[in-house]
């Protein structure tokens, strides 16, 4: 890891450890979920160059699976959290198989209008309490010992989980498999010729991707005892790529940054209402048109140091 | 009653005429799609924004101007045309040297921007627009009762479809769009204005959105969502069509919504997802489109 990073990292983990002693903690737990969603998102169009659409349908169903685990089944919370993310694992899988078949913006149109499938099926479907959600998800006790109703618990196991997923992201990107992944992003062409499965690749990628989301919306789902279908909706899916493209899209902590930007921007608009997706609106033109490196890009670029 | 397969068929021809009615849109939408797409490599995300702005701009004329249904069918796309080509020339002509993505990611913010004020101005809630007396009324013709109204939409989104099919691939002026979508620079280098055709063409794709919009407006309520998740089954329909053929998206988009019309008569619950669940079976056996190639 390069200093430039080390220092980030340190920053960062300092950050969201202290920043509890001022700041309202559910807050800071729900912009570590958005973050580790953003950061997976940004594993797939940042490292693999595919533009996901259809992200929400990942974390949407982690959170109904988590959420449904340890309401209806009674699972403990570290159960609850595995069987939501091995959920959106499966329809990664799924989905992946699908979606890979096609680049480019066919990519992006074919995961938007999968995701989109999705949502009407948690709409229709009895288990999902349509638009009243699954409420009232008990956090349990994890491990057996750790009570998540202490909102300190709660913290750090979140904490904890955004912190693994950031670091195995860091170690995905990094290895082989991502260098490799970057040349298919680079030149698909070539990356065929020397020989890489590509298909195998991306699929890995996407794979990954969508876990990862899915680790997001199951955490997500206990932060807030509550799935609903907004964590579905398609609107969701704009949110990640926004926060992402804020950031800075292929920069290690830009999605962190985005993330945190976008949802504080949210918690002081939210008396506002419909100016909430103006201004979102209005943040995705001016990154297109004359910042797309995002902050943590720019920040980066400025001080000639990746980030 | 007359019965099919246990359906009467009352019910059967009524869905199947929403069903080429919803197709009427979808072919509109998706040729508009399509022919964007051909020339600018954009997939426009405003596309639905601007269908909505088209029932708009028509329900404003006729509250505020008085300005009845056929001034606004004439009025209308060339409005909402311009405001596309603005918004080509002051900002998708800044983005053709990059990633095609950025285009969809401008676009999209685009869409949230528009539906975001005239949800402010207007609210959620539809707003009622009344037909032209015209064509008001509808005839019984023996096995159902077909709505006028409904007929004129179904004969003209045909004729406007099949107008551009004309224009794009029987005329001179369509034979440089085409040449100028396989090689630009060099249909430029032939002295053709390829920039200005670019600019033309997404606001010729913009005001075919908002044609569809002023025929939907005395169908559907008017309201600011109404092209939100329009938007997406238009998007699955190209997925399937591909965006290669002119005639495979016109028919893709009428195939599809009478799809959707039967499906609603045999098994509503897949009614909303059937056109998702034929996308990922076309996916399957033809990642290019029924009409498309890949590339």
């Amino acid at each position: 890891m390069p200093r430039s990073q080390k220092i980030a990292l340190g920053v960062m983990a300092a950050f969201f450890v202290l920043a509890p002693l001022a700041v309202y903690p559910v807050f800071l737990m729900k912009a570590m979920c958005f973050a580790l969603f953003a950061c997976a998102f940004n594993l797939l169009i940042g490292f693999g160059g595919l533009l996901s659409f259809g992200h929400a349908m990942f974390l949407g169903t982690a959170s109904y699976g988590a959420a449904h685990a340890a309401k209806v089944w009674g699972f403990p919370p570290e159960f609850a959290i595995l069987f939501g993310t091995a959920a959106a694992a499966l329809l990664g899988l799924a989905t992946g198989l699908l979606a890979i078949r096609r680049q480019g913006i066919y990519f992006a149109m074919i995961t938007l209008a999968l995701a989109q499938m999705i949502y009407f099926f948690y709409l229709q479907a009895a288990f999902t309490h349509g638009e009243d959600g699954i409420q009232a998800v008990p956090r349990g006790v994890l491990f057996g010992f750790i009570d998540l109703a202490n909102v300190w618990a709660m913290y750090f196991t979140v904490f904890a989980i955004f912190m693994a997923g950031f670091l195995l992201i860091y170690r995905v990107i990094h290895s082989p498999f991502g260098q490799v992944l970057k040349a298919i992003r680079e030149n698909e062409q070539r990356a065929i010729s020397l020989g890489y499965d590509i298909n195998r690749y991306k699929l890995l990628a996407y794979l990954l991707s969508a876990t990862l989301a899915g680790l997001a919306g199951a955490t997500k789902a206990l932060v807030f005892q509550l799935a609903s279908l907004t964590d579905a909706h398609w609107s969701m899916s704009g949110e990640v790529v926004l926060m992402t493209l804020l950031g800075g899209l292929g920069t290690v902590f830009g999605p962190v940054a985005g993330a945190f930007i976008i949802i504080s921007l949210e918690n002081y608009l939210a008396q506002l209402g419909a100016w909430v997706t103006i201004v979102q609106g209005v943040i995705f033109v001016i990154c297109v048109l004359t910042f797309r490196r995002g902050v943590v890009g720019e920040i980066g670029n400025w001080l000639k140091k990746p980030l | 009653m007359t019965e099919i397969f246990g359906v009467p068929t009352q019910a059967l021809f009524g869905q199947l005429l929403i069903g080429l009615i919803n197709g009427s849109f979808y072919a509109l939408l998706s040729l508009g799609l399509a022919v964007i797409f051909g020339l600018l490599n954009i997939i426009n995300f405003t596309h639905g924004a601007q269908y909505m702005m088209g029932a708009f701009v028509a329900y404003l004329l006729a509250s505020k101007a008085g300005l009845g249904y056929w001034w606004s069918l004439a009025v209308v796309p060339i409005v909402v045309g311009f405001t596309g080509v603005v918004i080509e020339r002051l900002m998708l002509s800044k983005l053709y040297k990059l990633d095609h993505l950025y285009g969809l990611l401008l676009t999209f913010g685009l869409a949230l921007i528009i539906q975001g004020l005239f949800r402010n101005e207007y609210g959620t809630s539809g707003l009622p627009y009344s037909m032209p007396a015209e064509l008001a009324g509808g005839r019984n013709l023996g096995f159902m009762f077909l709505p006028n109204y409904r007929a004129w939409v179904i004969v003209a989104s045909l004729v406007v479809c099949i107008a551009t099919w004309f224009i794009i691939e029987r005329t001179k002026l369509g034979s440089y769009l085409r040449a100028a979508t396989e090689n630009p620079a060099m249909v430029q280098a032939f002295g053709i204005n390829v920039p200005r055709m670019i600019t033309l063409t997404y606001g010729f794709g913009v005001a075919l959105a908002a044609f569809a919009g002023v025929m939907a407006a005395p169908i559907y309520q008017v309201s600011p969502q109404m092209g939100a998740d329009l938007i997406i089954v238009v998007f699955a329909v190209v997925v399937i069509g591909g965006m290669g053929s002119i005639l495979g998206s016109i028919l893709t988009g009428f195939g599809l919504g009478v799809i959707e019309g039967l499906t609603k008569v045999f098994y509503p619950e897949a009614s909303n997802t059937v056109i998702f669940v034929i996308m990922a079976i076309v996916l399957m056996f033809k990642p290019a489109g029924l009409f498309g190639t890949q590339k």
